[in-house]
């Protein structure tokens, strides 16, 4: 825009508002909701595209040539083995040919062929990803639960015996390190009082449900095979415990700040001055205004939950992401560690995504105004 | 008479916040409660509706109809809050509930507390949005706080607290918040709401312009003690206590 123009627009005000629209604008001009909801996809489409980018040059950035790494001794000093395989695997073309192409395999779902499992990456994830989204979900689930219900008794029973006992179990719960507790808790609820059931997601005796979601105990539960599930509930429990109690003890502290601050709002009481029940003023007035640092908060914590996977997974031989991430991290499997990269910030996406949705959903003054 | 105070003490922790409150609110009348910040009037008026903060502890006599408000327990208390005495607040920014709407708060303790049904309530609601005149009120109904300005806000503030008609009102500063050209705005509606439907209007200020403006009596309270009552007229024009005459003598 030429200064000119700036000084015209000065001195006649705003521009008139745009009142052509399309019928999709149409429509979603009376829908606020939903043109919130188009606008926070729209935002994550271009991000998902960003970390492709990202993801791309990363990998290639890395210091290791991917000749070496594959071909055998002999090949690699073979000037035209290499040449063929370097056009084979599409390296012979110029860096941004070669995103387009990483780009065309990715649309169609092709990720290209782990060096370690000689198999599809496509194929290696979709085994262990939800083994992963299992473990992490229930974790999360488990945290939002407990972290939320804690921090409400909390800041309800302010400087009484519960809030001191709650306060001294988030402060462990922080600060107690995962793999620590990890260990911890296999040799005492397993080896000690043989109270759960050892490693891996479900016993090897009575095998895998048949595949639906990947996720052991929906595909029991979907499949009726109740004595699938409670195996796999049972392998389930303890590493989800251990992975949430840090998140639980984070969700404590953050919940009970919340609602004590809220609590402290002039609408609370001026709700308890319309004579609303203690039941309304706290689900309705004080919860739910809590929700937004809560789930802030929450979705950050999500992040450091998966980091604490791959200790987790380790430890009670989790066939998980975080294995397979470590594995191909240690090999330097480029492909694996690219499609490793692209699931977890995907996950990291869709985190966000959710929450910035949930804010728009909790908070008028985010989706109006 | 409609509600009296008597002798009301009210300490948190060691600090004694009001010592010895008497005030007497009439049907139709306006009560100016007057006096400079940490005075105790904000807290005469929580007292009231038994909103002291936590560990505030209260003596004396809250008497409505008969009923002693303070030895009431919370769920007969609740009862009266809301609708027998409602209260207006100083910032109807923060007041209301951000994220529910108008008419959500408009209508949540018609339910309870008038046995209304949803349509009824909302009828209710409609026409208390147009008494205090609220443009457009079947849009308004379905709107949040943050899409009116202050002065509209407040309207609505006053609308939520008529809801149950109720026979005495508490308004906190309720044109501090304000602009002074929607303060008049204000205090108009109070006025005429307190003659029209007989309410017994609770005004706490320290603006004595505001009070001299629509109190029919005036209070002046001072480290939690009413120095001076009486009417408008006598106390704000021929004061007999000094604080009194030093207070007006601030008026700009």
């Amino acid at each position: 825009m030429t200064s000119t123009q700036n000084r015209v627009r000065r001195r006649n005000g705003p521009l008139p508002t745009f009142h052509v629209r399309g019928p999709i604008l149409g429509f979603l001009a009376r829908r606020p909701l939903l043109r919130f909801l188009a606008r926070r996809i729209l935002v994550a489409i271009l991000l998902a595209w960003g970390i492709t980018l990202v993801t791309f040059v990363l990998t290639n950035l890395v210091p290791g040539d991917p000749v070496a790494a594959n071909l055998g001794q002999r090949a690699v000093g073979d000037p035209v083995a290499v040449a063929q395989w370097r056009a084979e695997h599409g390296l012979d073309k110029s860096l941004p040919q070669q995103y387009l192409l990483f780009l065309e395999g990715l649309l169609h779902g092709d990720l290209g062929t782990s060096q370690q499992s000689h198999r599809p990456v496509s194929e290696d994830l979709a085994e262990f990803v939800p083994a992963t989204l299992e473990l992490a979900g229930a974790a999360i689930l488990v945290s939002l639960v407990l972290g939320v219900a804690f921090g409400l008794i909390a800041a309800l029973r302010r400087d009484r015996l519960a809030d001191h006992v709650l306060r001294m179990l988030s402060l462990i719960g922080v600060s107690v390190p995962t793999f620590w507790l990890a260990l911890l808790a296999f040799y005492v609820f397993f080896y000690r009082l043989q109270l759960t059931p050892g490693s891996g997601r479900v016993d090897p005796a009575i095998g895998a449900p048949p595949p639906v979601t990947g996720l052991h105990t929906v595909d029991a539960a979907l499949a009726g095979r109740w004595d699938i599930f409670t195996s796999a509930l049972g392998h389930l429990i303890v590493p989800a415990l251990v992975l949430s109690l840090y998140t639980i003890g984070l969700l404590t502290r953050f919940t009970r700040s919340a609602v004590l601050e809220v609590l402290g709002q002039d609408y609370v009481r001026a709700g308890r001055a319309k004579g609303l029940s203690g039941r309304v003023i706290l689900f309705r007035y004080v919860l739910r205004s809590a929700l937004v640092p809560i789930i802030t908060v929450a979705g950050l914590a999500f992040g450091s939950l998966l980091s604490g996977t791959v200790l987790v997974e380790a430890i009670f031989a989790w066939q998980g992401v975080g294995q397979y991430a470590y594995k191909s991290a240690t090999a330097l499997d480029l492909p694996a560690i690219m499609g490793v990269g692209l699931v977890v910030s995907g996950v990291y996406l869709a985190i966000n995504l959710l929450v910035d949705v949930l804010y728009g959903v909790i908070d008028p003054r985010v989706r109006l105004r | 008479m409609t509600l009296t105070i008597t002798g009301l003490r009210v300490a948190i922790r060691d600090t004694q916040i009001l010592s010895g409150i008497e005030l007497a609110l009439h049907k139709g009348q306006v009560h100016g409660l007057a006096g400079e910040s940490g005075s105790g009037k904000t807290m005469t008026g929580f007292a009231v509706l038994g909103l002291l903060p936590h560990g505030a502890r209260a003596s004396g006599r809250i008497e409505l109809a008969g009923r002693d408000l303070l030895g009431l327990p919370d769920k007969e208390l609740n009862r009266v809050r809301g609708n027998d005495i409602a209260m207006v607040f100083q910032d109807p920014s923060t007041s209301l509930h951000p994220m529910l709407t108008v008419g959500r708060q408009l209508t949540e303790h018609m339910r309870p507390h008038l046995g209304l049904g949803k349509a009824e309530a909302r009828e209710r609601a409609l026409e208390l949005l147009t008494k205090v005149r609220i443009p457009n009120p079947a849009e308004a109904y379905r709107r949040y706080p943050h899409q009116f300005s202050g002065g509209m806000r407040q309207r609505i503030a006053v609308a939520v607290a008529l809801a149950c008609d109720p026979q005495v009102l508490i308004a906190d500063e309720p044109t501090t918040a304000l602009d002074v050209t929607v303060q008049a705005g204000i205090l108009r509606l109070l006025r005429g709401l307190c003659d029209e439907l007989g309410l017994a209007v609770l005004l706490i200020t320290h603006d004595l312009g505001v009070m001299s403006a629509i109190a029919d009596e005036v209070s002046v309270l001072r480290d939690g003690l009413v120095v001076e009552s009486g009417a408008r007229k006598s106390v704000l024009r021929t004061p007999t206590h000094p604080y009194t005459r030093s207070l007006l003598e601030d008026l700009p």
